[in-house]
Parts: C-alpha cells; structure tokens; sequence
C-alpha cells in the first residue's frame, strides 16, 4: 500500500497563544484575531512586534497574541502606540480598536496619529454597538438601530449620524493606507487578511499610518443567531459602510502591485 | 562645569537631556511652554523621539507606551494639563512602570491664571487620578535645584518603577538663575527585564494595570503598597535653616519655603529665634521631621501659595503638640519676604492657641487685607 506524506495546510498560528477566548460564539473577533496572527507568521514578524489593545471587547486581545502587548486606556491605543514606535522604530507596532474606542472616546488620538503618519497599522473592528458593556448605542450604531441605549432606535434627530471613520481618515494627508473589509464570509475574510498584509507592508516600508477596518458581528448584542447577524452585517452595514479602498498613496499602490 | 544663566523651564528640559532623556511628549500650556519648545529642539538634534502631542490626554498616553519599553521618558505641563493627564497618571501608576512628570503650577481652579501658584498640592501629593497609588513628588525652590531633582526624578522613577513628579510653580519655571548642568549620561542600550521590546528568543510580555479577579488585584495594591513603604524609608528628603536652636518654625516648601526663607533671615537679624523646614519630598513627606520639629518649638507657621493644601497635613502630623498659624496668598500671588516677617513677628509675639482652625484666622486677617 502506498503511503502518503501527511501535510499540513491548516494549523493555529505561532502567533496565536493556545488560549481559550472569551468572546461570545459567533463573533468575528476571532477571525481578525486569527487573520492578525497569520499574516504576522507569514511574514516573519511575531519577534518584533509589539500590540497596544483598547478598551472594549478586545481589551484581553493581549491574553490571545502571542507576541508583545501593552493596554491602553479606553480610547488611548493610537497615542500609546505612538510612544511604543517613536522610542522602537524598527518594531512593528500595532493597534486593535473597536467602534466605541476609535470613533468615539479615541477621535482625537486617531485623526492625529493618522495626520501625523505616525507609522503604525491599526486594526479597526466596527460591529455598530458597544459590545463589552451590554449592546449600548456607538458611534457607529445605525440610523434606527436599537440598541441598550437607543431603545426606539437610534433617532438621528437627537442622537446624531454614524461616524464613517475610514471616510474621514482618508481625508488626512498623513494616512497611507485606509480601507474597510468585512468578515461575513469566506471570500471577504480573505480579502481582509490581504488588506491587514498590505497594512504591515505599508508600516515595514515607512510609508505612515494604515489602517483596515473590518465589518464585523455582535450577535448577542444585536439578539441574533450568528447566521442571521453575518446576513445582518451584509444587508445593513455595507450599505452605510461601502467597502473598499479609501485612501492608497501611490507608493502603496506599488506594493499591491 | 561651570555655572551659565538658565531659565528654569529651559534648565529643566536640558537636564532631563542629560539624565538620558530617550523620549519627551507634551502640550504648550503656560507657564511650562518653554520646556516643550527647548525640547522641540533639542531632541531631534541628538536623534531623540519628540512629538507635540494633540492634547495633554494624548500626550501623557504616549509617554505611557514609551514608559513600556524601559526607557527614560518624561513629559511636562501646567496645572490643567495635568488634570488633563490624570486618567494615564493612573494607569501608569497601575501598570507599575516609571515616568517622570513636570508640572509648572498656575494660579486656579478652572483656568485660573497663568501666575505661579502651589495649588496641586493636593491633586499630585494625595492622588488626583482614580485608583490607590503614590507618586513620588520633589519639590525644588531654585533652579539650580530643579536641575537636581529633574536628574534625581528619573532614577528614582526607575528605582521604584513609579512616576516621579517635579513639582514647581510658574515662577521657578520663567524665572533665570545660575545653574550648573549635570554630566550627560548615556542612554540606555539595554532594557529592563519587564519592558516590552518585541518577544526575541524569550516569553510574551504584556504590561497592563487590569486586574479583573479581584485578589489579583488587591495583590498587586499590596505589591504597591509595599513598594512605597521602601520608598518612605529610603527617600524622604527636606532642608532645615537655623532649627537648632529654634523656638519658633516656619514650613514651607518651593517658592513659598524661598520667600520664608529671606524672612526667617531678617526675623533672625531682629533676634526672633525661628528656623525653617522646607520639605524637598512633597511624598513621602518628611513626616518624623515635622513630629520631632513640633515637640521642639512653641509654634509654627505653615506659609504656603494655596489655601493650605499642605497645612492639613503639617496639622494631622504635629498632633496638637505645637500651635499653628497659616499664612498664604493665592491666585498667582507670590508671598513677599516682608508679609512672611509680620507673620513671623506676629508668631513670636503670641498669644497662640490650639483651638480653631488656622485657616480660619488667617482668612479673617485676609479680610482685612482685601
């Protein structure tokens, strides 16, 4: 009989720890973690990079990235991986952000880190709501979107329009490399590891600030089964949130080739 | 070296230079611009990491990651900033990693004034952000000191993994004096065991102040605690002038302690037996120093540039044993030697008492005054 050499196509990242995660079954937090990770084995860069997680539902991310990390206070990530990068050049320094920590709390730390091109990658992860304290209205929470404090659905008339925080950064000379992926399915998670690549390929180059926004779920915040809330993601958040490329400086577009 | 005119804001920022300095972030706010803009400079000229930060939020959070990789990092600002820097205050302080802090005290609160004042006292000696935690504080009264202490703050943050802060008011921060510069120390090329450098050829390391089970928590408050008890019986550091034979005390520390100090000299000429306490460590407060100083005289006067932040603490340590009287202007106003004489013959001559507040009494001769 013959015999076949086993081969390995699938296994957890280095850069994953062998850790259990706390979030919730079905969330996309996973994904982008596990998207992170591999992209920073395939490219060789777990020794020298460094991880500055937010508050929210990511605020353990430390816990699951096997590689350096530092917490930062809610909103802070940006100002913290500026000092991180400023005194280590040549590390690679990321940031992970949700929706409330980036486009609310931490708006000032991030369309200044983005004006200053300070060379990091940030990953944002915007599922519409703030999922850590219990589903209350983000930043980014939908017109009409209910919420745990948007309980008749978020009423632009007193409570304001989302924020299109890759919109807005792309408008800053000083960012790079801004764009929005979602991870509803298969062929858009690849699409994002691709973007979260370029991100890296863009700080590694000294080319400035990056950043992917991902689409993401909450479904134990939104009340959905996660089937439903990856349907959800794909017929309510797109529309508002267009995916694409907002902002590629011409040196970006070489690396993309 | 020898001695060149500085201003002490400039002073301070090459000072810091010269202890190794690796990393300065900060915000103008006056009275402490000048720090900034000498570091502006400066900074980039030895290759060192500036960044004018969007908001002293957003600089003391840079200061932060910086503090994470082991290297010496500082940052400066003035009275409301440093409200501002209260919430990375706290993480840091909670994170357990040093940090070394300016803050040029401004008249307030609110906006206050741009004018010197000591009116932090309360906000950097007993906290300010959430959480329990110590910062050690130096108070300097000249420049030449405030070179010292600027040198002194970042090995005793790297000694205690603290944040030590460099507490003056806006009057030592603009005004020029002799200094003498310190010898430039290298910086740093290896880092320490716990700092965050990128995981080569060892473990992960995080650095955080979250703690969610609780007992991790009250163990790392412990842990904290225990620290700080080192630092009280390693740190603690003042000046006395004429206490010798003194029947009489005077406390005051940076300006306030200066301009008590000319007065102490004329109370001294006109035969009045007084001396003077300045304390250099606003935290650990020369606690043993007061209790011994209170049993030794038959009154003291606490002269301060605030309503008598640091007098509670003077009268919760002499424990009744000697009366106190206060004196302070406030607002931005300086104390002038001749106000602190009055207060001090006024002293001499009794009667005194331990009942009341001393605050009370002195506020009622500032009704006079206004």
């Amino acid at each position: 009989m013959d015999t076949q050499e086993e081969v390995i196509v699938y296994a957890r990242p280095d850069s994953l720890t062998k850790t259990n995660t706390h979030y919730c079954p079905g969330c996309t937090h996973g994904v982008a973690h596990h998207l992170i990770a591999e992209v920073i084995d395939e490219m060789g860069l777990r020794e020298r990079t460094i991880g500055v997680a937010s508050v929210g539902c990511s605020v353990f991310a430390y816990n699951y990235m096997n590689f350096d990390f530092v917490q930062a206070p809610h909103g802070r990530a940006p100002a913290m991986a500026t000092g991180v990068k400023r005194v280590f050049p040549d590390k690679v320094v990321l940031t992970y952000q949700g929706d409330g920590d980036l486009a609310s709390i931490g708006m000032a730390e991030i369309v200044h880190a983005a004006a200053r091109g300070e060379n990091i990658s940030v990953f944002f992860l915007n599922n519409a709501n703030y999922g850590m304290t219990g589903g209350q209205m983000a930043p980014t929470t939908l017109p009409g979107q209910k919420t745990t404090s948007s309980p008749s659905g978020r009423d632009v008339e007193t409570q304001g329009y989302p924020i299109r925080a890759s919109e807005l950064l792309a408008t800053l000379d000083g960012a790079s490399y801004v764009v929005r992926r979602s991870l509803h399915d298969p062929k858009n998670i690849r699409l994002a590891k691709k973007a979260i690549r370029t991100a890296f390929e863009v700080q590694l180059r000294g080319l400035g600030f990056s950043m992917v926004e991902l689409l993401s779920t909450c479904p134990t915040n939104w009340e959905m089964t996660p089937q439903n809330s990856l349907k959800w993601l794909e017929e309510h958040m797109i529309p508002y949130y267009p995916l694409g490329d907002y902002k590629v400086n011409p040196a970006v577009a070489e690396i993309k080739g | 070296m020898t001695r060149e005119l500085w201003k002490g804001n400039n002073a301070i920022a090459e000072a810091a230079v010269r202890a190794g300095c690796a990393a300065y972030f900060g915000y103008p706010i006056t009275p402490q611009t000048e720090l900034l803009e000498y570091m502006s400079a400066r900074m980039p000229q030895l290759g060192r990491a500036f960044v004018q930060a969007e908001s002293e939020l957003a600089a003391i959070n840079m200061v932060y990651g910086a503090a994470c990789t082991g290297t010496r990092v500082m940052s400066s600002s003035s009275s409301p900033g440093v409200s501002l820097m209260m919430e990375g205050v706290s993480y840091i302080a909670g994170t357990e990693i040093p940090a070394v802090l300016v803050d040029v005290m401004r008249g307030g609160p609110g906006l206050g004034n741009i004018a010197p004042a000591q009116s932090d006292y309360n906000q950097i000696v007993h906290g300010g952000g959430h959480g329990d935690y110590n910062l050690i504080v130096l108070a300097p009264s000249s420049v030449q000191e405030s070179v010292d202490l600027t040198v002194l703050a970042f090995d005793l943050a790297e000694k205690y993994r603290s944040i030590c802060v460099v507490l003056l008011d806006g009057s030592i921060g603009q005004m020029m004096e002799p200094a003498e510069m310190p010898p430039f120390q290298p910086l740093r090329t290896e880092y320490p065991e716990w700092a965050v450098t990128g995981a080569k050829d060892r473990e992960r390391r995080f650095l955080s102040s979250i703690y969610l089970d609780p007992p991790q928590e009250e163990a790392a408050n412990l842990r904290m605690l225990r620290r700080w008890q080192e630092v009280q019986a390693n740190e603690i550091r003042y000046k006395t002038y004429y206490m010798e034979d003194a029947k009489f005390a005077v406390i005051g520390f940076g300006s306030s302690g200066r301009v008590a100090l000319t007065a102490v000299r004329a109370a001294r000429a006109e035969g009045i037996p007084v001396g003077l306490l300045r304390p250099i460590t606003l935290n650990p407060f020369p606690e043993k120093v007061v209790e011994d100083l209170a049993k030794q005289v038959e009154g003291i006067l606490v002269v301060e540039m605030n309503s008598g932040q640091m007098l509670e603490d003077i009268r919760r340590i002499a424990k009744g044993a000697a009366p106190v009287e206060f004196f302070a202007r406030l607002g931005g106003i300086v104390p002038l030697p001749d106000e602190v004489l009055d207060e001090i013959r006024r002293l001499a001559k009794g009667p005194l008492t331990l009942e009341g507040h001393p605050r009370d009494r002195w506020l009622a001769r500032m009704g006079t005054l206004n």
